[in-house]
């Protein structure tokens, strides 16, 4: 049965109002007012001549973006409250989604890009637990291949983890992923297959799983309940409604995340020998091949190094570009001075990029810029102004000079590359 | 060029994205045009479907001196029909599109040719490179304009993707005079489909974003608040050595630098 457990002190951190004080406070027509408020201040402070002392420092209270408020109604809630509500660590954490024993599961194999889930994965989940809730003890699987570096697992909504790492599945290697696939079908048999429809293999996968296990799966799929599927057809022309197959690749912002809960994300075991997994031998993979990097269009580029008005030597720039294999972007400032082409330009009014990394030598973040990387991932900041807006945006910000750095990386990623070479000669 | 392998593109009819009138397929064009570099005019070109189209003059005027069409209806399944073609003809390489532009667009058929002939199947070809000994490298195309290198042996089925070199310009006169070899087949009605409901597509409804703020201030804050994240690490005193080992261990770690 799935249930959320219910923090137990929630009931002492209720906020409870006295609402007789609070009205005897407010109406110094009261006989018992006089009492009220000065217990409320703590009780009658005498001076050393028997005077009544007021201490000012009690009057009013501290509001919420912490300035001194002074309540003229004289009622001040949070006073007589006695304690104002602290929000403890427990109130901003969400309720957990608890399945024990399940008796059904819902498959969902994620692209998991850079090893973490991508927002369309997320949504995916989203819907795995919309089908999920249909029915009862009904646990949504995530299978994830090589590397796992998502820490918010829980909070995306994964009950149970298969994580299969390994040299097999790195790479492009469709067969040794088919043949774990497979196995999870014998093993479990889900009550749903779900993919991501996307070029990063997700749709690859779940067509080799389709043809494999001789399903028709809906592809496309945009709008899914448990009975109906509503999905793409006719390149995105049409929709086609049917009912919905146990195999669905699903397209983006096909349901919203979860946001509401917590989940187990325990690891889930499956007998599988990863030697099985040696797949075909009429596939050999050889690698990711050099590309220009100045090639692939700068709103695609996975890693790109941005140039601002902080680049002094740009033939020191343009050559760190072409030693790391970056595309090169650059501030607009770069641009206007005319020492990069428009087209590289990143931000408001040039290109919004989706970088993996983003790597800003000598770049202020102004907002004009940052709206432009919205969508990276990963920002690193060369700056000599710790206090500037690109580092406080940035994941790892270095404080030093950019010439320095650039000559350094340089040197690290020509050294990489030597040290490459010598390994392949070593092999041949 | 290499006359020896026997090489066949499947096309389909296409759909004008914005017109909506039947043209030549983007994917499948790009198939041709791969197959025709590969082998000239030895590729057998194949269409399953009405042999009337008009389309189909339009592939052959490519410089095509002749296409195979196996005539059926609509409604009919291509899959069946094109299988024991392939089993007759036993071709090396199979070239096809992603992603069909009419009917359902799901993109299986390559895959299940492949399940059902036994055959290896390599996704989004941009590029085959060379067929030597059995063997053709070919280069995938990945997201991000990034390029993969495959070794695959024959006979295998390849889906060509849209990075692939651009379909030459069709000739009106020679797609005219070009054979067409028509074939009757014993064709299977798609059931299933048949059973589905099929609509113009309604367009989906754009997510909006929700800010989910108890209080006023803080919708505030999420209405103002510049881009920020997450509090990261900041070098500052260590030597330009270490700051830069740093972001290259970084870079390492993301895989943007291998
Ligand atoms: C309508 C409009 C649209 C705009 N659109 C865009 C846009 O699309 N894209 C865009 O980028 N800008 C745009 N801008 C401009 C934007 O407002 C900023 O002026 C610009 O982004 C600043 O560029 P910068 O960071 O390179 O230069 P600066 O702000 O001058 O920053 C230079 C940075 O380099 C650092 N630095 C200096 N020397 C060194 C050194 N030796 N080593 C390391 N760091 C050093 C400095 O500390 C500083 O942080 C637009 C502006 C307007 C008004």
């Amino acid at each position: 049965m799935s249930n959320f457990s219910s923090n137990d002190d929630a009931l002492h951190s209720v906020f409870r109002r006295d609402l007789r004080t609070e009205w005897i406070a407010r109406n110094r027509l009261h006989p018992l007012h006089d009492s009220v408020v000065s217990a409320q201040q703590g009780g009658e402070v005498r001076g050393p001549t028997g005077l009544l002392r007021k201490n000012p420092h009690v009057i009013g209270f501290i509001g919420p973006n912490g300035l001194k408020r002074i309540d003229r109604a004289n009622g001040s809630f949070v006073a007589i409250g006695g304690k104002k509500r602290v929000p403890s660590a427990k109130d901003s954490q969400r309720p957990l989604h608890l399945v024990e024993n399940p008796e059904g599961y819902i498959m969902v194999v994620g692209d998991m890009i850079g090893g973490r889930l991508t927002s369309h994965d997320k949504d995916i989940l989203g819907l795995a637990h919309q089908l999920a809730a249909e029915k009862s003890k009904v646990a949504v699987v995530l299978v994830c291949f090589g590397e796992n570096k998502e820490t918010q697992c829980d909070l995306a909504g994964v009950d149970r983890v298969i994580h299969l790492e390994g040299n097999v599945f790195e790479g492009f290697a469709p067969e040794a992923g088919l043949s774990v696939l497979q196995q999870i079908e014998t093993s479990y048999q889900p009550m749903h297959w779900l993919f991501p429809d996307s070029v990063h293999g997700g749709s690859d996968l779940g067509s080799r799983l389709a043809a494999r296990l001789g399903e028709r799966p809906a592809t496309q799929a945009w709008q899914v309940t448990s009975e109906k599927t509503i999905s793409r057809g006719a390149s995105g022309s049409q929709d086609i409604s049917r009912t919905t197959p146990r195999i669905l690749m699903l397209m983006e912002e096909c349901a919203n995340a979860v946001e509401d809960t917590r989940h187990e994300a325990l690891p889930l075991a499956l007998e599988f020998d990863v030697s099985m997994a040696e797949g075909d031998h009429r596939l050999i993979d050889q690698g990711q091949i050099d590309v220009d990097s100045n090639a692939v269009p700068l709103a695609e580029a996975e890693f790109i190094l941005s140039a601002g008005n902080g680049i002094h030597n740009w033939d020191q720039f343009h050559s760190a570009a072409a030693a790391l294999r970056a595309t090169e972007g650059a501030s607009r400032v770069a641009v206007d001075d005319g020492f990069m082409p428009r087209s590289r330009q990143v931000g408001a009014s040039g290109t919004w990029v989706t970088a993996r990394v983003y790597l800003a030598v000598g770049i202020s973040g102004a907002i004009q810029h940052m709206q432009g990387i919205g969508q990276c991932d990963k920002v690193v900041a060369i700056n000599t102004d710790a206090g500037c807006d690109m580092v406080k945006r940035a994941d790892l910000a270095v404080i030093a000079d950019s010439e320095a750095i650039l000559a350094e990386l340089t040197r690290l990623a020509q050294q990489r590359e030597l040290s490459k070479e010598e390994e392949e000669s070593d092999a041949a | 060029m290499q006359p020896n392998v026997n090489v066949v593109s499947l096309v389909s009819i296409g759909r004008h994205p914005q017109s909506g009138r039947s043209r030549r397929a983007e994917q499948d064009g790009r198939a041709v045009e791969l197959g025709l570099s590969l082998v000239g005019e030895a590729l057998t070109v194949v269409h399953v479907g009405e042999d009337q189209d008009p389309v189909l003059r339009q592939y052959a005027g490519m410089g095509l001196p002749s296409m195979t069409v196996l005539s059926q209806g609509k409604e009919c399944d291509a899959l069946p029909v094109l299988t024991s073609f392939l089993k007759a003809q036993l071709p090396s390489v199979v070239l096809t599109g992603v992603r069909s532009e009419s009917g359902e667009s799901s993109g299986m058929l390559p895959y299940l040719l492949a399940e059902a002939l036994g055959w290896p199947l390599v996704p989004r070809v941009a590029e085959i490179l060379h067929i030597k000994d059995g063997q053709a490298e070919v280069l995938l195309a990945l997201p991000r304009g990034q390029r993969r290198s495959v070794q695959v042996t024959l006979p295998f089925i390849a889906s060509v993707d849209n990075a692939a070199q651009e379909a030459r310009q069709t000739a009106f006169g020679p797609g005219l005079r070009a054979t067409l070899h028509v074939e009757t087949v014993d064709s299977v009605v798609d059931d299933a489909a048949i059973q589905w409901e099929m609509s113009a597509a309604k367009p989906r409804p754009k997510r909006l974003k929700v800010v989910k703020a108890k209080t006023a201030a803080d919708r505030m804050k999420a209405a103002t608040a510049k881009p920020v994240g997450g509090g990261g690490k900041i070098m500052k005193n260590e030597t330009p050595a270490e700051k830069a080992q740093a972001i290259f261990d970084l870079l390492l770690e993301e895989k943007v630098v291998r």
